[in-house]
């Protein structure tokens, strides 16, 4: 697993490059200045934070053998990682309304690319956990099995990491740029 | 969703073909790699024909330049990771369990996932033959040349999803390998103890898990720049078609090492086998691997001197090229040291391992010279670049894989292949390789620009593609005596021993072929080429062979059952990019498809329960 996380930090690595050579090149609207809303975003960013507490505390439950804590914490888990998608489907639709496509300029392009594979990420991690409560629900999960549950937090939290430096680039960083910073052609 | 596994009733026997494709046997796999891509290089050493043919003479027209251009991007992409590649897996598969004395890989069916993967990527990418929509831009398919304005069929889209099917595969089977062989080594097995092969092949899976991520994040750039409307690589959106070759060449240049250290693996192992003396500096060997492996990530603008990034970077990496040609350097020397001495017996494996050094020594020389920013600038996108990557790429890493097949071939069958007929087919190689690629080196300098579909007389460069031509006719009937030789193996060959080449490696301690469960004990390892310390301790006890290890009842080792989950989410995977070349609505339904697998994998467990055993560990 570790292994396989080092190659998705290649892959994301890639991403977040690209978005970041093209950061300011766009040469039309709409910029990031536009349309990116850091409040909101914020406050998905604070629900993903919190599953990885969820994730921490189903594994500890896990490894207590406490069955009821299990499904509760997965479930939680999976809950708060469905509302983050959530939010990032209500972000997408408000974009488009915007004026923002993946044609429209490089922002869009490298922005839903990066999101929306980050996206697709948390959506895997939510079917899984939910693959494990229902492994839960029938008993299947305890201190014999918990590095089952440990592999999912790998996954997990890195996720989740990956998410702080979009974040912090996309948003808080880059969530305030205007138009070119140099005019087109110069 | 136990309903789901209990619908079709899990294959429980290896008979027929069904067997074949629900095998989770890493032997098995390991043979349906090899002769997938021994298959797929007969397919591409004909495009090569063709590229030779219509380059024979000056202002020839026997195919157009369209043509030509599908010829090339088909031969060198199929090469790269249809053969090479694979054939390596197959070497992957078949020998590193024994070699480390583990029972199988560590997710056999995973193994099975990655092969189908493979093969369906591979089926995906030459249906693009059958729609006449043929890749065209050149195995690096450098942006913009790959977007919709200027490549309007959907040849590159064939190309783009088959590669990213074949990356998931890669993948899979690298993380396999990392994970086989760090934890089922045999007790005593330290990692200074194994054997070089699997050395090479961890540094390798190492880097294929890391360089295929990037390459994928280029193609997945690609395929919605083509499909979906976004500019990554198109100018006139503000995109940056410099960005792809970065992509491509961060990726591209720890692809070559990927090519290349499995084959001085098997070279590593056969040298000194056949010299009867230890493989001489072992750790240098090792380490000058590791130094490849991580050097093999700081060189990538070497690929693009003249794109201009700037004199710095070109001086940059033109010292780190230079400098990632000792621990090469290194190894060559090496393998000079292990002959040195040696009673050397000249075998078709031990030709193919001589062949490998000579031919590298050559490629690697031309390598150091575009290593160079300033005399690059001259070979750029020469014959020159033509002649150095294929004497690296055939002279060394088909090579040394050939000298696998032979290598293995008694243990993989259990017969011998005729020597007189390996001899012959590794001199017409060796004689038609540089026959064909040795004028390119002239050609080179002389200016003839590579990936030209035809020239004018002035030129004068003629008389030297012909004799490239007449060298391919060479490696074609190399190649056919390589079928030939491998048939009558099959057909004829006398029954090989299990140790036919008293060699240092655990695989050579058990019969030929060896049984499903390999290791029937599995043994303890002491040092460094265990087996000879066995036949050592042997003879010093007055015996004079060591016989194999005597065949038990299967049915007392637990091995892991077949499953047909693995190709099953293969298909689904491969609907899910053909989708996007036809309609979406296939795509949906293999991911139906692929969904649907992966709940049965997961609600199987690794072995069916067993009467003999009662349990399911």
């Amino acid at each position: 697993m570790w292994v396989f996380l080092g190659s998705d930090c290649l892959f994301f690595g890639s991403l977040i490059a690209t978005y970041m050579v093209y950061r300011g090149q766009s040469l039309v609207g709409p910029y990031p200045v536009d349309i990116i809303d850091v409040p909101i975003t914020t406050i998905s960013t604070f629900v993903l934070l919190m599953s990885s507490f969820g994730m921490v505390q189903a594994l500890s439950a896990t490894i207590r053998n406490d069955q009821k804590a299990i499904q509760i914490w997965l479930l939680a888990t999976a809950a708060m990682g469905a509302v983050f998608i959530g939010f990032q489907i209500y972000e997408f639709n408000a974009f488009k309304n915007e004026g923002l496509t993946l044609g429209a300029n490089l922002f869009g392009a490298s922005f839903f690319t990066l999101t929306g594979f980050h996206g697709a990420h948390v959506t895997l991690g939510v079917i899984w956990l939910l693959g494990l409560f229902v492994a839960a629900r029938k008993g299947r999960l305890g201190p014999a099995t918990s590095l089952d549950v440990e592999i999912m937090g790998l996954y997990w939290h890195f996720v989740d990491i990956v998410w702080i430096v979009i974040f912090t680039l996309l948003y808080l960083i880059g969530g305030f740029d205007a138009g070119p910073s140099v005019p087109p052609g110069g | 969703m136990a309903a789901i596994t209990a619908v079709i009733p899990r294959p429980t026997s290896y008979a027929g073909v069904w067997g074949w494709m629900t095998t989770v046997d890493h032997k098995r796999i390991g043979v349906l790699y090899g002769l997938s891509a021994l298959t797929l290089m007969l397919i591409a050493g004909i495009e090569a024909g063709v590229i030779r043919m219509q380059l024979a003479s000056p202002d020839n027209g026997i195919i157009g330049g369209d043509r030509f251009n599908q010829m090339f991007t088909m031969h060198a992409t199929v090469m790269v990771f249809m053969v090479i590649m694979p054939l390596s897996a197959s070497f992957f598969n078949f020998v590193i369990p024994l070699a480390i004395g583990a029972r199988d890989v560590a997710f056999p069916r995973l193994n099975a996932l990655s092969y189908w993967l493979f093969l369906f990527g591979a089926i995906l990418f030459h249906v693009s033959f059958l729609v006449d929509e043929v890749p065209d831009a050149g195995w690096f398919s450098y942006a913009n040349l790959t977007e919709k304005p200027f490549s309007v069929n959907r040849g590159l889209d064939f190309w783009s999803l088959s590669l990213l099917v074949l990356g998931t595969s890669s993948v899979a089977a690298a993380l396999n390998f990392i994970v086989t062989i760090i934890n089922l080594r045999a007790p005593g097995m330290r990692l200074m103890r194994m054997p070089v092969f699997v050395w090479m092949t961890l540094i390798t899976s190492i880097l294929l898990v890391l360089a295929f991520p990037v390459i994928t994040v280029g193609l997945i750039e690609l395929t919605m720049d083509r499909n979906f409307g976004t500019h990554f690589f198109i100018p006139s959106g503000g995109g940056d078609p410099i960005l792809w070759q970065h992509l491509f060449w961060v990726f591209g240049h720890p692809e070559v090492y990927i090519l290349i250290l499995p084959a001085m693996g098997i070279v590593s192992e056969v040298l000194p086998t056949f010299s009867k003396k230890p493989l001489f500096g072992y750790p240098f060997i090792i380490f000058s691997g590791i130094v490849i492996g991580m050097m093999g990530w700081a060189v990538w603008g070497h690929h693009m001197f003249t794109v201009g990034l700037g004199p710095v970077a070109n001086s940059v990496f033109t010292i780190t090229t230079m400098l990632i040609a000792v621990p090469t350097g290194v190894k060559i020397f090496n393998w000079i040291g292990t002959l040195w001495g040696g009673s050397i017996e000249l075998k078709t494996p031990m030709l193919f391992a001589l062949g490998f050094v000579a031919l590298f020594i050559v490629g690697g020389l031309s390598g150091v010279s575009h290593a160079v920013s300033p005399s690059d600038f001259q070979q750029q996108d020469t014959y020159y670049i033509v002649a150095h990557l294929h004497y690296v790429l055939f002279g060394g890493s088909i090579f040394g894989l050939f000298s696998g097949v032979f290598y293995w071939f008694p243990k993989i069958t259990g017969k011998m292949y005729e020597e007189t007929w390996g001899k012959i087919t590794f001199w017409l190689l060796f004689i038609g390789m540089n026959l064909t690629f040795f004028p390119m080196h002239i050609l080179g300098l002389n200016g003839m620009p590579r990936r030209i579909y035809t020239y004018t007389q002035e030129y004068g460069w003629g008389d030297l593609n012909l004799l490239a031509s007449v060298g391919y006719i060479v490696i074609f009937l190399g190649m056919l005596a390589f079928v030939v030789t491998i048939v009558k193996g099959l057909r004829s060959g006398v029954r090989a021993g299990h140790d036919p080449w008293d060699a240092p490696g655990l695989e050579w301690s058990i019969s030929s072929p060896p049984p499903a469960y390999n290791f029937a004990e599995i043994p303890q390892v002491e040092g460094l080429d265990q087996y000879w310390i066995v036949k050592a301790r042997a003879k010093a006890d007055g015996q004079d062979r060591v016989p194999a290890e005597p065949a038990v009842d299967p049915n007392t080792i637990h091995m892991p059952s077949p499953s047909y989950w693995p190709i099953g989410i293969a298909v689904g995977t491969t609907l899910i990019a053909g989708g996007i070349l036809s309609h979406f609505a296939l795509s949906f339904v293999g991911g139906i498809f692929a969904f649907i697998g992966v709940i049965g994998w997961t609600n199987e467990p690794p072995t069916a329960p067993d009467p003999h055993h009662g349990s399911q560990h």
